[in-house]
């Protein structure tokens, strides 16, 4: 498909490409609301999995036979889908990973190996438990300082007090674009541009983003921005940071490999150039083949339709929600994604989410890595529906109905 | 009633229940019936925390048997404590440590004792067993 010509929405249609979504469960029809967790797979991924282990499977990048450079194009196309749909300047920028908590650490790792004793890293309240401890152990291991935005009761960043906490001292903001858990949207382009104010660079946590909207990591200037494939519809086990050229080259390596050199000899390795430099080892070939599946899939959608198709799904579900007693949404920001947060007056989230379940309701309950944010709300959890494109209002109503007969039960 | 009785009489009491929440209704209401946990006992050195619920466990020897008092603040884990609690109290140190609690998995409630459901559950079974093994080796002793 050429770009620009999109799919017209229409959640029927798109329905019958998951087939996933047609299941029972405990003799019910499957509702699955737990697309923050994992997203389901469309039938061209899963064609493209079978396609590459029955036909295409080689290693890549060395062989000289027909296989192995087949295998290694359609990888390299994959890059290169990827740097298209992000709108990177180049696919050097384009660095597979195992997932977004990888390419964290990737970055924790070898961009932390340029800072020094005192440095300051800014990340906010409500990031994932994958986007606070990676750098916690850097501060440990470069002994730098770790500092936490707050964030307001509606669960939205407060930017004055990120504004106060930025400084000189800071080498790297760490935010999330989406919070997991809320479903807020933080303003990172916002972000982005005070954090370059005062000489700092911005990771953005992206494990929730790209699925729901148009990502430009030129437009928004983050110097990193990561993602998960198995979120946005790809395979598991492998993901993507991008990185800024001149910033990732500067960065050592972050593993050791195969792949990743130019020469070794026993006395001195001089290193590969981007992007293998930081892809030490065989690489998922399988994981970047679908994944680059998965995005020229997610292109060909009206990606506008889709938004306010999950918008109105979200807004739907929490209009019901208000209307039971007892029952608050957790994460009220004027920004936010398709994620219904919420906690039952009395009653424990575990309780309810296991009830759902044997309705055939498939939602997140507890903590969703996120503890401090937890603590921040003074909750134990919550009961988190996360809705996809593929889900309708029909759904919804099946899942009202589940939740008030859920609380009748418990109460 | 020996262990192995008591256990396949909550298996018959299950077996009415055809469906899967009919079988829940009946865990909360023995959850919301489980008897009122000390609140001196509520210690840290008695909670065992789960990812998803917690739970709070007393061990006593009373007679030479075992009297185990748990809590939790889900309630469908409750339910589930009343279960191996009817199970294992007033039953020996040695009876204890050894059980082999095959009731769970024929009234299909293993997942809840699986390590990735992590309620607690299976934590409360180990130190239920530990504290057993404990209390035979200093019954044996006297």
């Amino acid at each position: 498909m050429t770009e620009g010509t999109k799919i017209p929405f229409s959640v029927r249609e798109i329905r019958q490409q998951f087939p996933a979504l047609r299941q029972t469960i405990y003799g019910k029809n499957l509702i699955y609301f737990d697309n923050g967790a994992t997203s389901q797979k469309p039938q061209v991924v899963l064609d493209a999995i079978n396609r590459y282990y029955s036909k295409d499977n080689a290693n890549i990048h060395r062989g000289v036979h027909f296989m192995s450079q087949k295998a290694t194009t359609e990888f390299e196309e994959a890059r290169i889908s990827i740097q298209k749909y992000l709108n990177a300047r180049k696919s050097e920028e384009i660095i597979f990973t195992k997932g977004t908590t990888d390419g964290i650490n990737l970055v924790a790792f070898s961009f932390g190996e340029l800072l020094n004793e005192g440095d300051e890293i800014l990340i906010t309240a409500m990031e994932h438990h994958s986007n606070i401890v990676p750098w916690q152990m850097l501060c440990e291991r470069k002994k730098l300082v770790l500092k936490v935005a707050p964030i307001n009761s509606k669960g939205e960043l407060i930017e004055e007090e990120f504004d106060k906490l930025l400084s000189k001292r800071t080498k790297l903001v760490a935010v999330t674009h989406i919070s997991n858990t809320l479903g807020t949207i933080n303003p990172v382009k916002e972000l982005a541009r005070k954090a370059h104010a005062v000489g700092s660079k911005i990771l953005v946590d992206g494990a929730q983003s790209i699925q729901h909207m148009k990502v430009d990591v030129r437009d928004l200037d983050c110097d990193f921005y990561v993602f998960s494939s198995h979120k946005v519809f790809g395979p598991t086990g492998i993901g993507v940071l991008y990185g800024k050229e001149d910033i990732l080259d500067r960065m050592p390596p972050y593993q050791g490999g195969g792949d990743m050199i130019a020469k070794v000899t026993f006395e001195k390795t001089t290193y590969n150039e981007l992007p293998h430099k930081f892809e030490a080892g065989t690489p998922h070939i399988a994981g970047g083949i679908c994944l680059g599946e998965a995005i020229r899939f997610l292109n060909s959608q009206d990606i506008e339709a889709i938004q306010r198709h999950e918008k109105e799904l979200a807004h739907y579900a929490q209009d019901m929600l208000d209307t039971f007693e007892g029952v608050r949404i957790i994460g009220e920001a004027k920004q936010k994604t398709s994620v219904v947060s919420f906690v039952v007056d009395k009653l424990h989230p575990f309780d309810i989410g296991t009830l759902l379940d044997k309705q055939g309701i498939a939602v997140r309950t507890g903590h969703h890595c996120t503890q401090p944010l937890m603590d921040f709300f003074k909750i134990p959890g919550t009961v988190r529906a996360s809705f996809a494109f593929y889900n309708t209002k029909e759904e919804i109503d099946t899942f009202i109905a589940a939740v008030e007969k859920s609380i009748a039960i418990l109460k | 009633m020996n262990i192995t009785e008591k256990q396949q009489e909550i298996i018959d009491e299950f077996s009415i229940y055809d469906d899967w929440m009919e079988k829940y209704e009946y865990i909360i209401e023995l959850g919301k019936e489980l008897e009122a946990f000390p609140e001196d006992k509520r210690t840290d050195d008695r909670l065992i925390e789960g990812c998803q619920s917690r739970v709070w466990l007393s061990t006593d020897v009373q007679n030479g048997n075992m009297h185990f008092r748990a809590d939790s603040d889900a309630i469908i884990t409750k339910g589930i404590i009343g279960l191996l609690i009817r199970v294992l109290n007033g039953e020996t140190p040695e009876t204890v440590a050894k059980s082999e609690l095959f009731f769970i998995q024929e009234i299909g409630l293993q997942e809840h004792l699986s390590p990735t459901r992590a309620n607690g559950l299976l934590s409360m079974v180990k130190r239920m067993k530990m504290d057993a093994l404990k209390a035979s080796t200093e019954l044996n002793k006297n």
